[in-house]
């Protein structure tokens, strides 16, 4: 008798936590219906937001937070893999644990923290020095000149991507450490024998055999870095006109016109559109982050499989 | 060409592993950045009166008592909410449910649930519970706190108790004891520390969590416990006030920062050590 009860009460649970989530995406699809229906898939592909006129479309927004987390992408990914190579092949003992838990640290601090500190002390150190250096050097080559030109106004997609990276590289670079960890090491023992450098174990041994692993951590990091909201609302400019490619502008993305408009939208269709932007958000994070597992789960089912 | 094959290699190794230091650095770089800008302005910011005296309207001074209580009983009663709910589901999932399609499922959902945007999830509360009563409330806020605790305590339970040797349970079983029993007694009795810990860092992540309270507690400029009325919380006057020209508002965003920082750090750090403490034991 106890039994069934508590069977059913832990049961109860686990179903309860699949309703939070079915709920989750029944009650943005309620919220978002009359803006469904009134603009249909042209949302998705309308660059106009204005909130006088009620026309609304997403593809600023959408823009802003794929460029976003593009940027920290582009920054954190290497970074990372530099740090995973750093705690697994060369630390000393006794370093890695502690750096390892400071790295771990970056992930504990609170978004705001990221956001008052990038917008009062970061952004005018990037306005005054880096984006200068980068529109000298960078903005004078062809083609990826254009996302360096413009003015240095500090706050921007750049700047926004900048601080997303640091916030998504413990993310990345912890599920690399682990990964890399999991690699045999009678693997990396034989090509150390055939006197492989540590870069060419790395490169050749580790990597392959993690390649799975190593992209379900970037998918993490990128589910992270979509969904994250007030370090890019300081930073992001909160600008929902288009202005063009280059990084230097300041943009808007889904997550924070959610943070910032929401609680100002008059006319109901306003927060509907609000609410359909965040069932697009809520949709494209969940696509990666259910990719991010599939690749994670599959490296575990195949390092299970050969020890 | 031999040599120079080999020299060629060990080359490439020392720029190798040149730039792995160098991404190293560059990581505690801002760790050590962020952590030294809070502390500097944090520190010359505080004052007794940030615990004596109610958050100001511009230009006058004030303190963050009304947000510094908010904020505890927000944290607080998530944490009471979530966390049972997140151990019950746990357990289904590490002793009864490890292969139900229904605990296959979910173990999955809840990895998703873990790194899915806060934003969203006030949202979700906002739209079934703030819109249907009408108002800002302390209590929606709690609500979206603890939906953020519970995928974090499943994953720390679940975990702990997969690792718990299966001889312990077969030990009890052997006993006579009836399957509940052997769970409340025995297996999670020897995982509670790994439970804490997760419960630990529940508490840490929520208690920075700005976006999903913008849509449920909103923010309170005077005193209140009215758990049914909008509540002043420290993630949310942060925001308000760092975004502020006022520089009074500024300092008391800084102090803000200083305590939510110096605490999810704590709360970090006594998580590991009574995690490590109870692997010695």
């Amino acid at each position: 008798m106890g039994d069934w009860i508590f069977l059913n009460l832990t049961r109860f649970f686990a179903i309860f936590v699949l309703l939070m989530l079915g709920g989750t995406v029944a009650s943005l699809i309620y919220g978002a219906w009359p803006s469904i229906q009134l603009f249909g898939w042209g949302f998705l592909w309308s660059g106009e937001w204005n909130p006088p006129m009620d026309r609304f479309g997403a593809l600023i927004p959408i823009y802003g937070t794929l460029a976003t987390s593009l940027v920290a992408l582009v920054i954190a990914v290497p970074v990372s893999f530099g740090i995973a190579i750093f705690l697994t092949e060369m630390a000393p003992a006794w370093l890695k644990r502690p750096l390892g838990i400071a790295i771990e640290l970056l992930a504990g601090i609170p978004s705001i923290v990221y956001g008052m500190w990038g917008l009062l002390i970061f952004s005018p150190v990037f306005a005054n020095y880096v984006q200068p250096m980068l529109a000298n050097t960078l903005g004078k080559l062809p083609v990826i000149g254009e996302l360096f030109s413009g003015p240095p106004l500090g706050i921007g997609i750049l700047c926004a991507g900048i601080v997303l990276a640091i916030m998504t590289i413990p993310f990345i670079a912890s599920v690399m450490r682990d990964v890399f960890d999991v690699t045999p090491p009678m693997l990396k023992e034989s090509a150390y024998g055939l006197g492989a450098t540590t870069w060419e174990v790395v490169w050749h041994v580790v990597l392959p055999y993690t390649r799975i692993g190593v992209i379900g951590g970037i998918m993490l990091g990128l589910g992270r870095a979509l969904g994250e909201t007030m370090a890019v609302t300081f930073l992001i400019g909160n600008m929902n006109v288009f202005g063009g490619f280059s990084l230097f502008l300041p943009g808007n993305s889904i997550a924070s016109a959610l943070a910032n408009e929401f609680a100002e939208a008059e006319s109901p269709i306003y927060t509907s559109s609000l609410i359909e932007l965040g069932l697009i958000l809520f949709l494209i994070t969940f696509v990666v982050l259910s990719l991010s597992k599939l690749l994670l789960m599959q490296l575990s089912r195949q390092s299970g499989r050969e020890t | 060409m031999a040599t120079n094959l080999a020299t060629w290699r060990k080359i490439k190794n020392r720029i190798a592993l040149t730039l792995a230091l160098l991404a190293m650095s560059f990581g505690l770089f801002w760790l050590f950045w962020i952590l030294w800008t809070t502390l500097d302005f944090g520190v010359a910011s505080l004052s007794p009166k940030l615990f004596t005296q109610m958050t100001p309207p511009p230009g006058s001074e004030g303190g963050l008592l009304n947000a510094i209580v908010g904020s505890l009983l927000l944290v607080s009663l998530g944490t009471l909410l979530g966390t049972p709910i997140g151990i019950l589901a746990g357990v289904y999932l590490a002793e009864y449910g490890k292969h139900t399609w229904l605990g296959r499922v979910t173990q999955f959902l809840n990895d998703i649930l873990l790194s899915a945007p806060s934003i969203v999830i006030g949202l979700f509360v906002y739209t079934v519970y703030v819109a249907r009563v009408g108002h800002f409330s302390g209590y929606s806020g709690v609500v979206a706190l603890a939906m953020l605790v519970i995928p974090v305590v499943i994953r720390a339970t679940e975990n702990m108790l997969l690792l718990v040797p299966n001889s312990m349970r077969e030990a009890a079983f052997a006993l006579g004891a009836p399957k509940w029993t052997v769970i409340v007694k025995v297996t999670l009795r020897a995982s509670i520390a790994g439970i804490l810990t997760g419960v630990l860092l529940a508490i840490a992540r929520i208690s920075g969590e700005t976006a999903p309270l913008l849509f449920t507690a909103l923010s309170n400029q005077f005193w209140t416990l009215d758990m049914n009325a909008p509540i002043a919380n420290l993630p949310v006057t942060i925001f308000k006030f760092a975004m502020s020209p006022y520089n009074d508002w500024q300092q008391l965003a800084w102090a803000a920062v200083f305590l939510i920082t110096m605490g999810v750090l704590a709360l970090n750090i006594i998580a590991r050590v009574i995690f490590r403490a109870s692997k010695h034991t």
